[in-house]
């Protein structure tokens, strides 16, 4: 088929794409509502009576960039302790669970104190506080109902319960059977207007093997904090959102406590249902239940910003696994009018096998099995980063990435992208966009995350509107302006031990 | 009786333990006051209402065979202007040859990459993304699989150039050159991460190094599969009476039945598919290490053999896995993890395949310096759970847990639909989830006892430990003779006249 033939054809169904989106919004409008509540939580509600069920998405407008200075982690360690109950919820005995949860953290505070000092730090009394620091832990430990937040939802069809915190922001979720809206609406209330952070330092030490895994152990995940840790020298996207393992491991109670009370606001949040439910109904009851959360002003943001980047930066990690090629190039926060433009490249970068990156680097010069590159890492609501990814095939060496990389980004910056691709990026963002409203969960992230971060749910369209509007100069000209080699950090992990030897034949175990 | 399962109402739970928090407040001293006032002044979440459940019935697909013995399923689902299918062929990996363990995987990668002698698969790259469609092929144990997806408006372009792929396939060399490449990567850096390392080594000591579903693909399997392999697979697994499609979207059933007819009526038939019998023995029991150094983690799998699911036993199993080791409230969760706090991860229990036993997999990960302290725990767990029956509070929570959450197994249309192409292809009754509901509702905590006893052994199961030895805080051999497995990556098949290496 000739290349204009196709050309055409897109166009037409783009042109059909597009009609359909325009009538999504309006029929969206007809069945979502937001209020925002006194207090100044936000309540977006869609409704899809497809089957008798519903998903929520709480989302905190706080992430590991909030986390307080010598208290990386802070924003996940909380996020863990949301599960852990309330007054009423997770104890056999609130009150006296209380006294032994001062008690425990007065001596783990005392403790850390003498961890902490330079001069005159007196190992028997660390010894003893430790002793004693065990013995408090044990105590309020046996007030505690084991996991009965979780439990209960669990027990009442709670399905798919999990929680997420990025470097932006912090999310709660799960579904439930449609005739338990009221008692989620009690649960994740209660969680929010008066959590009790109990088992917090065994938490901690649940965190860590946390970070074990993801991170410690993982060849790709210490390159991420290598990688982000060389790329910023000043914003808290250089930290590790699970937090370094210092400043984990003396997080306190105390800390955690006013990380929630600064945080943890109603103007701060925002809450997306979406399901068999009706808009009156969640109003009524987020007035009666949210509606308890106290009103205090919104947290004021971040102040630092990243300052402009000098020079090339690049780090080498000598790793016993295979190569891995990462590099990334500044780019400005999601409020940047270019900021569908980015989607525009990274999409035709690295969308499917009709993408640059795959054709160029994997089919053609057969030199990786993996090439991306991607927009919003590690965050969207501060100055981020534009990376590209590869892994090589087995023989070829990230040099080569690398001067492939520079090779197709050079290209975006010397020749127009064809209309073809331009056409191609668009459609698909639409029928994305479509594939994306038939599930309760998907949408309700969507509409949390949209009307939390723009005041506005309607933006996930009118994103795709403005995707629309991208231009093959547009495209250029951003190119033009971040891929440069000052604005640049790369990290190769390189293989320094030979994989073992090949077991000769016959060799079994 | 269908309708009567996926109507029925949830009863309410009753219990209101308030009163009782309530006179033990009112029985100690003043600083209770204030927490005291904090209960009064909201309700406990047992007080909170809860309606029944609006009547819901789902509606299941149409099943309809073909005089050639294609089985097709129809469901529409008119929310969204979107249609798409998958035609599921019998035959899988589970059945390709020893010596080219990957056939499968290069097959699937290729089919649809390789496109047809009418359109090449990148032509048909340019096509599709064009409309932001995909046809995609993949393939799996059982069966190997064609699915697509697209706007309605597409949908006659789109299933043109399906019925193309799913007939005319050309495997090009250049295609299966690109696969291998991929494939000799991901094997050389199969030991770069611990969990691909413990997945790995646990299917081999469940299922044995040489079963199909234990084996590996190596440099020279992946070396032996040619062009002319993969035709063979399609011209012989390729015919309608081992063939069942599923279609979900905007359509009208009729309509589209009338054109499923007409473009399948004339597939030919073969004999039909004979599944190959794989015995399943189980591990040798004992502690097998696989020495990672640069982490300070390990990865424990406690190893054994499951059940099917067309076993009686598998509701009581299902329920026994809730309770031991399932969600957040599952004991291996709540005392290795929130408990002791030796775990991020942690969970498992008796696996169930739908035509072979699944393995017994209880595991978690946990600092080098804690494994032996994370084995003893898995241990006490498995003998808790082995010397006494779960008390009926745990066995309400878990049944509630599977019942009230049972909505979710049916409450889109492709998931009902994927349900029936399932129980299709594995001769499954069609009500097999109603039947599952009303098994569980009559689990008894004696049954769950019973089940735990019968399927899990300790002393049979085989104990990996993927992980750095010399930061553990007690050697492995506590636990008895340790086997060192050699996770060195092979470069030349082992000869077969030096047997006795292998296990």
């Amino acid at each position: 088929m000739s290349r204009v033939v196709r050309f055409s054809l897109s166009l037409l169904t783009a042109l059909i794409a597009s009609a359909l989106v325009a009538q999504d919004v309006s029929s969206f409008e007809k069945k979502t509502h937001v209020k925002t509540l006194a207090n100044g939580l936000a309540i977006v509600v869609c409704e899809r009576h497809e089957a008798p069920v519903f998903s929520f998405y709480t989302h905190v407008d706080a992430g590991s960039a909030q986390d307080p200075k010598g208290e990386t982690g802070m924003a996940h360690m909380f996020e863990h302790m949301a599960f852990k109950g309330t007054p009423t919820i997770g104890t056999t005995d609130y009150a006296a669970e209380q006294v032994a949860l001062q008690r425990e953290e007065a001596t783990y505070l005392t403790l850390q104190r003498e961890r902490l000092k330079r001069v005159g730090r007196d190992p028997k009394k660390i010894e003893q506080l430790e002793k004693e620091f065990v013995q408090a832990q044990e105590k309020a430990d046996k007030y505690v109902k084991k996991n009965e937040f979780s439990e209960i939802v669990e027990g009442q069809g709670g399905q798919d319960m999990n929680a997420a915190t990025g470097e932006d922001e912090t999310s709660y979720f799960y579904s439930m059977p449609a005739n338990r809206l009221q008692l989620w609406a009690y649960l994740e209330s209660e969680r929010f207007l008066h959590p009790v952070l109990r088992e917090f330092y065994q938490e901690r030490d649940v965190v860590f093997e946390e970070r074990r895994m993801r991170t410690d152990s993982s060849p790709i995940g210490r390159m991420i904090e290598q990688f982000l840790a060389t790329a910023y020298v000043a914003h808290p996207y250089r930290n590790p959102n699970v937090g370094w393992p210092s400043d984990l491991e003396s997080l306190t109670r105390t800390d955690a406590q006013r990380f929630f009370d600064t945080y943890y606001v109603a103007s701060n949040m925002t809450i997306a249902v979406v399901g068999d439910v009706k808009p009156d109904e969640v109003f009524t009851l987020a007035e009666k239940y949210f509606g308890r959360l106290p009103a205090k002003p919104k947290p004021e943001d971040l102040h630092t910003t990243e300052p402009l980047q000098v020079d090339e930066r690049s780090i080498t990690i000598p790793e016993p696994s295979q190569p891995i090629y990462l590099e990334g190039y500044h780019r400005p926060d999601y409020r940047d009018p270019d900021d569908a433009v980015y989607d525009g490249i990274s999409d035709i970068l690295s969308d499917g096998r009709t993408s640059r990156l795959y054709r160029s680097l994997v089919r053609d010069k057969k030199i990786a099995v993996t090439a991306v590159g991607f927009t919003d890492f590690p965050g969207v609501k501060y100055p981020t980063l534009f990376g590209f990814y590869a892994i090589p095939v087995q023989g070829h060496t990230t040099a080569e990435l690398q001067t492939a990389f520079r090779e197709e980004i050079e290209r975006l910056k010397t020749r127009d992208v064809n209309d073809v691709e331009l056409e191609m990026v668009k459609t698909r963002a639409k029928a994305n966009l479509i594939r994306g409203l038939g599930e309760n969960n998907g949408l309700a992230a969507q509409l949390a995350i949209y009307q939390a971060r723009y005041g506005d749910w309607r933006e996930l369209f009118y994103n795709i509107d403005r995707l629309q509007k991208v231009t093959k100069e547009d495209i250029r000209r951003v190119a033009n302006k971040i891929f440069t080699p000052t604005n640049r950090t790369v990290a190769v992990v390189q293989t320094v031990k030979p994989a073992a030897p090949p077991s000769g034949p016959g060799g079994g175990q | 009786m269908r309708e009567r399962i996926y109507t029925r109402n949830i009863p309410d739970p009753t219990s209101t333990p308030n009163s009782r928090v309530l006179a033990k407040c009112l029985l100690i001293g003043w600083i209770i006051v204030s927490a005291c006032g904090l209960l009064l002044a909201q309700q406990g979440w047992q007080q909170v209402p809860i309606p029944p459940l609006s009547s819901f019935k789902p509606q299941e697909p149409t099943r309809i065979q073909l005089p050639n013995g294609m089985v097709i399923f129809l469901q529409e689902d008119h929310e969204l202007p979107l249609i798409s299918a998958t035609t599921l062929i019998k035959g899988g990996s589970s059945s390709e040859p020893a010596q080219k363990v990957g056939l499968i995987s290069i097959y699937a990668s290729t089919w649809r990459t390789s496109g047809t002698e009418k359109k090449t698969g990148d032509q048909l790259d340019d096509e599709l993304e064009s409309i932001a469609a995909k046809i995609e092929t993949g393939g799996g144990v059982d069966t190997t699989s064609i699915n697509f997806n697209c706007l309605k408006q597409n949908f006659d372009q789109v299933f043109a150039d399906y019925l193309d792929v799913l007939e005319h396939p050309v495997f090009l060399e250049e295609k299966i050159a690109l696969t291998k490449r991929r494939l000799e990567t991901a094997i050389a850096r199969r030991n770069d991460e611990i969990d691909s390392i413990a997945n790995r080594e646990a299917a081999k000591l469940g299922y044995g190094k040489d079963s199909p579903y234990g084996r590996e693909i190596e440099y020279w399997t992946v070396a032996a599969v040619t062009r002319q392999d993969l035709l063979d697979w399609h011209t012989r697994h390729f015919a309608a009476n081992n063939i069942i499609f599923g279609i979900v979207g905007d359509f009208d059933s009729k309509q589209m039945e009338s054109r499923l007819r007409q473009a399948f009526g004339s597939l030919p038939k073969a004999t039909p598919y004979d599944p190959p019998k794989i015995p399943v023995v189980g591990p040798k029991p004992g502690v097998y290490l696989a020495e990672k150094t640069d982490v300070n983690q390990s990865e424990i799998a406690m190893i054994g053999v499951g059940i099917r699911r067309d076993n009686p036993d598998y509701f009581a199993v299902r329920v026994m896995n809730e309770i031991f080791g399932g969600g957040f409230s599952s004991r291996l969760f709540k005392n290795l993890r929130s408990k002791q706090a030796l775990a991020y991860s942690v969970g498992g229990g008796i696996g169930a395949g739908y035509n072979h036993p699944g393995l017994i997999d209880i595991s978690m990960g946990t600092k080098s310096g804690s494994t032996a302290k994370a084995i003893a725990g898995l241990y006490q767990q498995i003998q808790d759970l082995l010397k006494n029956p779960p008390d009926e509070t745990e066995l309400k929570q878990a049944k509630d847990s599977i019942l009230n959450g049972f909505i979710f197994a049916y409450d889109s249309p492709d998931k009902i639909l994927g349900e029936q192409l399932t129980y299709e292809l594995y001769g499954y009754p069609k009500d097999f989830l109603e039947r599952f509901r009303g098994a569980v509702e009559k689990v008894t905590s004696a049954d769950v006892h019973r089940v735990a006893r019968k399927y899990i052994d300790q002393s049979k199961l085989a104990v990996l430990v993927v992980g750095n030895p010399k930061d553990f805080d007690k050697p492995l051999e506590e636990f008895g003779p340790v086997t060192k497995l050699d996770i060195s990556i092979p470069t030349a098949p082992p000869r077969p006249v030096a047997a006795g290496g292998g296990r």
